[in-house]
């Protein structure tokens, strides 16, 4: 029985666009998400995916078949078919990417909007302010008048970031560690605590070289650059640990640049701030210490295990 | 113009009419003007050089097998992936294009030799030069800053390697600046009084393409690595945040220049596939003024979407989206090509010899690098993924899979023509075979392990990513092997 190959065309295509379909949404490839702006762009990555699987299938099957199909045939010397253009088919074939790359800047836009890129007063460029760089390794205050920076600011569609004040945490980079301080409390810490679903407002900054602060887990990613502040806003929705990367290349240690986020039930953030406030002296010994007085290997020695790195190793870094 | 020289000129007696059996291998190693002699020059070098940064490559995956920093010191590892980044790009793929360029745009456009052979010369032995440059500076400590070198890490981090670093990447874009006159010069002005613009071979399109970009960009990078330099040597403090500079204007000069380059350095070996697919396809080219046109079009395009590079730096919003707009779009001319590839073999009557193969490997694995290149120009999704590993999956999945299986395919294609000599065509066949295995084996994993958290650029990092690391440099390995038959 032969059958017609239209059809076959169309089972064809049509087995395409499940696969994509079912692809799109079971890939796997992205972390836990943990902020609803996260699930905003994992939305994103999923509608490309499903395009993406579908361009993947067609073309990769247009050229195994054709591989196989349109083989020459030994002691064949003659040439194939001379056509040499097709108009509509041209037209499709433009148009199509087109109007598929115009839905994806669109909803790129709206995610982006949703999640805060364009609020005007967090995502200008104010220039940068010499006086955030006075002296190398100290900490300064950030942004002391409130003015414009860059970054992701308030989403405007997120009620609880409207409603409440934000919590506001200055983060430093430097080599190679990040360090947190919460202006409202006075607490300085080299990992940070967070209360769900409470805005954030980090006021991102750098002493020494560019760094990038990266929470994989939300989808977020600001450059630090010294001499600038830049900003982030979100709110955590999931309570848990997760890891804070440096993304942008800060020197030989610069992948052992990590910290983690906590994010706390209220009452066990609180309970968090009172044990660590600077009242509570005991703490404040270890975290004022200052990175230029160390080496690197002493530097690091706190932060091995979890950076992965064997005694053996961090014997051998000067 | 050279074009009316008479046969008693000096570079017709040095040796222009001579076959290639007569030519003495002495001929190689002179300041030769003859364009075939240089571009047998160029791709030599090239070579050379691919094997170099294809070593530092593999001791690069050899670290990353682990997740400690066991195999080499980090030091050492970031003055590695500095130095792989550079040669891989300015002593490798963009050569190897101007190899091609240099020995079959005369030919294709009926001159008897480039416009200006004297500079042609001149252009390639600055290659030499400024590779031995960079790749001593090994000797006294190499840059570790990244090929982007961006500051403040790059003025304080090996300043002496990185004034080594200047100087070589300022030598090779003055040699790409000076190719790039005498392709334009040579396409345009110097074909047979009967071609038209529009009866070139697509191959000459391209290549006009990429000089163009060329001649735009290049002298924006040298502008700005010249100020990065005094910045270095002299202490002034145009980028130098600690004096009142600006890292992020050094990051504008730089892309302005970097990211064209990935068009100039895949521009060509689109051409390459154009001429490729319907010789072995036994077909003509589908669509010649729909790839020759988009072409330009990329060419355009790419001059407006540096920025992508800076979606998580210093950027504003509204800046943000104009980029994505523009880079998004990039994706319409680059797709009208890979739609026309296929229906150029649609119907065909395949040979599938080595060059047809690597031709055939280049569409599969640069389509890959051109979706996730979509994907990475959305600006939610690439915060998300930004110097991770799964933008160092889509760079080498547009420029190994894309330029240098383009690449193979060239040189496959005319290696008879060059040599004169067949090659051994089931080698060829098993040099794909692992190439094409290795890469996906290399690369593919990476998509993911950016995306679950692991950043670039790093000599450690956390456990959990071990395994699909370990794939990622058994893929690299199974690559270096596949060279083995080259």
């Amino acid at each position: 029985m032969t059958i017609p190959s239209n059809i076959l065309t169309l089972l064809a295509g049509v087995a395409i666009t499940l696969v994509s379909l079912w692809y799109g949404q079971n890939h796997g490839l992205l972390p836990v998400a943990a902020s609803s702006e996260a699930t905003q762009v994992d939305n994103l990555f999923n509608l490309m995916m499903t395009i993406a699987t579908a361009l993947f299938l067609l073309i990769q099957g247009v050229l195994i078949f054709s591989a196989f199909k349109f083989r020459r045939q030994a002691g064949d010397l003659t040439d194939g078919p001379a056509f040499e253009d097709n108009i509509p088919l041209e037209i499709v074939w433009t148009a199509i990417p087109a109007v598929i790359v115009f839905i994806l800047a669109v909803y790129s836009f709206e995610i982006y909007n949703a999640m805060g890129g364009l609020d005007p007063v967090n995502s200008r460029d104010p220039g940068p302010t010499v006086t955030a760089i006075a002296e190398p390794n100290t900490l300064v205050a950030f942004n002391p008048d409130g003015e414009l920076a860059l970054g992701i600011g308030v989403s405007p569609e997120d009620p609880a970031q409207q409603a409440l004040a934000p919590l506001e945490v200055n983060v430093q980079g430097l080599q190679y560690a990040w360090i947190f301080t919460y202006p409202d409390t006075g607490i300085v810490t080299g990992d940070m605590h967070i209360p769900a679903n409470r805005p954030v407002e980090l006021n991102i900054s750098a002493a020494d070289v560019l760094h990038a602060f990266w929470l994989p887990e939300f989808r977020l990613k600001q450059d630090a650059i010294p001499g600038r502040v830049t900003k982030l806003v979100f709110t955590a929705t999931r309570l848990g640990e997760y890891p804070i990367v440096c993304a942008e290349l800060c020197g030989a240690y610069h992948g052992a640049m990590k910290s983690q986020l906590y994010v706390q039930t209220l009452e066990d953030y609180q309970q968090w701030q009172q044990e660590n406030s600077p009242e509570q002296a005991e703490n404040t010994e270890e975290i004022a210490l200052n990175p230029a007085e160390l080496s690197p290997g002493q530097f690091l020695a706190p932060y091995a295990a979890e950076a992965g790195i064997s005694a053996k190793t961090l014997e051998a870094i000067p | 113009m050279t074009a009316t020289e008479s046969p008693t000129s000096p570079a017709a007696v040095s040796g222009r009419d001579l076959g290639q059996s007569q030519r003495k291998w002495q001929d190689y190693f002179s300041f030769n003007t003859d364009h075939k002699v240089i571009g047998i020059q160029y791709l030599v070098t090239s070579f050379f050089f691919f094997f170099i940064g294809g070593a530092l490559a593999n001791v690069i995956r050899t670290e990353l097998a682990t997740p400690d920093p066991d195999f080499i010191q980090p030091e050492l590892y970031n003055q590695i992936f500095t130095l792989h980044g550079t040669v891989m790009i300015f002593l490798w793929i963009i050569p190897a294009g101007a190899a091609f360029g240099n020995y079959l745009i005369p030919l294709m456009v009926g001159a008897e030799d480039m416009a200006f052979p004297r500079l042609n010369a001149v252009a390639f032995w600055m290659i030499p030069v400024g590779g031995t440059l960079l790749l001593s500076s090994f000797l006294v400590g190499a840059p570790q800053a990244g090929w982007t070198s961006y500051p403040p890490l790059s003025l304080t981090a090996s300043q002496t390697g990185q004034m080594f670093w200047i100087l070589s990447v300022l030598i090779l874009g003055t040699s790409s600046i000076l190719g790039s006159i005498n392709f334009i010069t040579t396409i345009l002005k110097m074909r047979i009084p009967e071609m038209g613009i529009h009866d070139m071979p697509l191959f000459c399109w391209s290549m006009l393409a990429a000089s163009v970009l060329i001649l735009l960009a290049t002298p924006v990078l040298a502008a700005g690595l010249i100020l990065l330099s005094f910045d270095l040597l002299l202490g002034t403090n145009f980028f130098n945040p600690a004096g009142g500079g600006d890292p992020i204007i050094y990051q504008h000069i730089f892309w302005f220049y970097s990211h064209p380059a990935v068009y100039i350095m895949i521009l060509p070996f689109f051409g390459v596939i154009s001429e490729v697919l319907p010789v072995h396809s036994r077909k003509p080219i589908f669509g010649y003024r729909a790839i020759a046109y988009s072409s330009f079009a990329i060419s355009f395009l790419g001059l407006i979407v540096w920025a992508h590079h800076m979606f998580t730096s210093g950027t504003p919003g509204w800046l943000r989206m104009f980029f994505m707009a523009t880079t998004m779009i990039i994706a319409v001319p680059t797709g009208v090509k890979v739609f026309s590839w296929c229906a150029t073999i649609w119907g065909g009557k395949i040979e599938l010899n080595s060059s047809m193969l690597f031709g055939l490997g280049f569409i599969s694995s640069f389509l890959i690098g051109g979706l996730t290149g979509v994907m990475v120009a959305a600006v939610p999704f690439d915060i998300h993924v930004h110097d991770t590993y799964f933008v160092v999956a889509h760079l080498h999945y547009v420029l190994f899979g894309g330029s240098v299986l383009g690449l193979f395919a060239g040189f496959y294609h005319w290696f008879p023509k060059i040599t004169g000599r067949m090659f051994n065509e089931p080698l060829g066949r098993l040099h794909f075979a692992l190439t094409f295995i290795g890469l996906n084996l290399a690369f593919m994993p990476m998509h993911e392990l950016g995306m679950m958290g692991m950043n670039r650029r790093i000599a450690l990092y956390d456990p959990q990513f071990q395994p699909l690391n370990v794939l990622s440099t058994i893929g690299s390995y199974i690559m270096a092997v596949s060279m083995v038959p080259l």
